[in-house]
């Protein structure tokens, strides 16, 4: 018998055989994409504490991930990873959860990590759909898509992630598809130095809910489809409105510096110190 | 050098302030909240106390946030502090089940005010006396104390932090708009005066794959994060060592039974009433600001020669069972005050029957404390 064993098993908690994710599912793409930005990196599972909320994308951490691990409540893990940086900020501090976790349920909570500019990094995997919960429609899914709960086709519009979590303050935003793993796995690394908020949407592929339920088909047909579709941000720059429609604008949207909550927090009590 | 985490001496003091200074001297180093009447005077005290001490007071964008800030606060270590007003307490209640499986020390604060709904932000109600047992879904215990004075608001929320330390679990200090915003004189130690409770916390080097680190009915040491425990903490059903279990239907049971155990088995240790009521026929039950007014009741009643005693309900939960059967052998009468239309009253009517008839009294106006006079005609009928 072989004794190889992959690059990136020694990431992962020794009990762990097998993920839960379903066949094809893009959840796989972005776990190997994280450990592989921290194998680059040179970074160790010590480096990080890890936080996820309630999905099937809360289970690329947990339990799979060999590291300080906590999967929360739904909608929450920036709540609680928040309270984790404040306490422990010389830890890196990701978060990686669904995109109803953090943007339905949670999204008052994204908003603000954004605005306080607090260091962390955030990991939405964007399937469009609510998975775990066998498939309803999401504040991500396309207009006019069919899902469980919208038989006749989503009325309502697409939120767009990336600009929102921009608009609020953060740091460093991108946006890449499962499609992408070697930009994905660029970004994140950057994500990782960030002395900031930084924030990366994955459009990541749920064959089993998404791709049955709208018709998008398998896995394959939707990597495809996330070929074909996806423009650079530089590119999506000068095209319309109208022609971006049904685009996916993949690329670093934001990478900036600017004065970061704990490093605030930091100065101000090295100042009363120095008064007391 | 002197020590500014314990404010030594006699103050003149608000009850919100006391305890806040409670949570300072007990060692709080961080507080998560949001403005809430009438809790808000906590947070202004904190929000520079805490800071004075090397920690923080963060002010959250909503009272979820509070809560889950204050969890992952605790899990690097430090002690936590998350006070708040009902309407708060609502929005938590998710996230204090999560504290009680995933065995996490945090002291919450419920300044009670009017409801339901926003209700009357600034008037005092006992409304909320079942919330922290059952608000949250699923089967659980959790503790809760209910101080009378500024004074207690000092002490119960050192004893609160205490008690969350020593059992890695939530705590309740259930005090109400009256208790929060009087003025009283309350004594404040000496530091070495303070008898201080902290957490234990795994051993370094240990692995906790190897090591029962949850569900351990004597309370198992924490596994915090930062110190390479590679700690898995879910908010799943788990077992021992923090793997989650979805599938073996005994898991459930063990995870429900052990949190419950590990409170239960100890309650000796939590469980505190005042009690004066010796060869009493008739004892008035009471806690908080209300049980002021009984004991005053009662002096006045005993001054005309009634047969009344009077036991206060210090540790709201776990419930006091055997101190109540106790109570309910020696007395024939017991007389339930609340300021509500009776939310503790069942408990004691549960645990008594059979064996002492129980009444209860609210008082004359929802809000207000019971009138002294209204009382004491209440006992004299009771007793002729
Ligand atoms: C308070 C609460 N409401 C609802 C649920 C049920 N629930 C579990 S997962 C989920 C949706 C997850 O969707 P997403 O975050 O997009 O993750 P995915 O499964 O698609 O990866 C919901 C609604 C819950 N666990 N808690
Ligand atoms: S339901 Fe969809 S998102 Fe969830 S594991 Fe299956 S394929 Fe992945
Ligand atoms: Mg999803």
């Amino acid at each position: 018998m072989s004794s190889v064993e992959h690059p990136l098993r020694k990431y992962l908690r020794p009990s762990v055989e097998a993920t839960t994710f379903c066949p094809g599912c893009g959840d796989g793409t972005v776990l190997t994409s994280i450990l592989q930005a921290i194998d680059e990196l040179g970074m160790t599972m010590d480096d990080f504490v890890f936080v996820s909320g309630i999905g099937c994308a809360a289970w690329i951490i947990s339990p799979n991930f060999n590291a300080d691990v906590l999967h929360t409540t739904h909608g929450r893990p920036i709540a609680f990873a928040t309270g984790i940086k404040l306490n422990l900020p010389e830890k890196k501090v990701m978060v990686v959860s669904g995109d109803g976790d953090l943007t339905a349920i949670g999204g008052n909570h994204l908003i603000h990590a954004a605005r306080r500019n607090i260091e962390m990094v955030v990991i939405c995997a964007n399937n469009g759909i609510y998975g775990m919960t066998g498939g309803q429609v999401a504040p991500t899914t396309p207009r006019e898509a069919r899902t469980i709960t919208t038989p006749y086709g989503s009325l309502e519009n697409t939120f767009d992630i990336s600009r929102m979590v921009q608009a609020s303050g953060a740091s460093f935003v991108a946006r890449w598809t499962t499609y992408q793993p070697r930009q994905l796995t660029k970004s994140i690394k950057k994500a990782i130095q960030k002395k900031g908020f930084a924030f990366i949407e994955v459009i990541s592929q749920c064959p089993v809910q998404f791709g049955a339920k709208t018709g998008a088909g398998s896995a394959v047909e939707m990597l495809e489809m996330y070929r074909k579709s996806s423009i650079s941000v530089k590119k999506a720059v000068e095209m319309s409105p109208q022609e971006i429609e049904d685009k996916i604008v993949t690329g670093e949207f934001i990478d900036t510096a600017k004065p970061e909550l704990c490093e605030e927090i930091a100065r101000l009590k090295e100042r009363i110190r120095g008064e007391g | 050098m002197e020590n500014r985490r314990v404010r030594t001496g006699k103050h003149f003091m608000m009850g919100n302030v006391a305890c806040a200074e409670g949570a300072v001297a007990a060692g709080c180093e961080f507080a998560a909240g949001y403005p809430i009447t009438p809790a808000s005077e906590i947070g202004h005290t904190l929000a520079k106390r805490l800071l004075e001490v090397g920690g923080y007071f963060f002010q959250t964008e909503d009272e979820i946030s509070a809560i889950c800030a204050g969890i992952g606060a605790s899990w690097t270590g430090k002690k936590v502090f998350v006070p708040t007003s009902g309407p708060g307490i609502s929005l938590m209640l998710e996230n204090i089940g999560f504290a009680v499986g995933i065995e996490t020390p945090v002291v919450l604060v419920n300044i009670q005010r009017g409801g339901p709904t926003t209700g009357a932000p600034s008037m005092g109600l006992q409304g909320d006396m079942v919330q922290p047992r059952r608000g949250s879904h699923g089967d659980y215990e959790i503790i809760a104390l209910c101080p009378s004075s500024p004074q207690e608001m000092f002490d119960h929320t050192v004893r609160a932090f205490n008690l969350a330390e020593r059992y890695r679990a939530p705590v309740f200090v259930m005090a109400d708009a009256f208790i929060g915003h009087m003025r009283e004189e309350v004594t404040i130690p000496e530091p070495d005066e303070l008898d201080l409770t902290y957490r234990r916390i795994l051993e370094k080097g240990t692995d906790p794959s190897t090591v029962k680190v949850f569900l351990d009915e004597e309370v198992a040491p924490m596994p915090i994060f930062g110190m390479g425990f590679k700690t898995h903490v879910t908010s799943s059903c788990h077992d021992e060592y923090g793997n989650r279990n979805l599938i073996d239907p005994t898991a459930l049971d063990n995870f429900i039974q052990r949190l419950r155990n590990k409170i239960l088995k100890h309650r000796d240790e939590i469980v505190q009433v005042e009690c004066d009521y010796d060869n009493c026929e008739l004892a008035l039950v009471a806690y908080g600001a209300v049980a002021r007014c009984a004991k005053e009741a009662v002096r006045v009643a005993r001054s005309k020669g009634l047969n009344v005693g009077y036991f206060r309900v210090i540790t709201a939960w776990p419930f006091p069972d055997r101190e109540v059967q106790d109570l309910s052998h020696k007395v024939k009468k017991i007389l339930v005050l609340e300021n509500n239309s009776g939310q503790y009253y069942p408990y004691v009517k549960a645990e008594a029957a059979g064996r002492a008839e129980v009444e209860f009294l609210p008082p004359q106006i929802l809000g207000q404390v019971h009138g002294l006079d209204y009382v004491v005609q209440k006992i004299e009928e009771m007793l002729r």
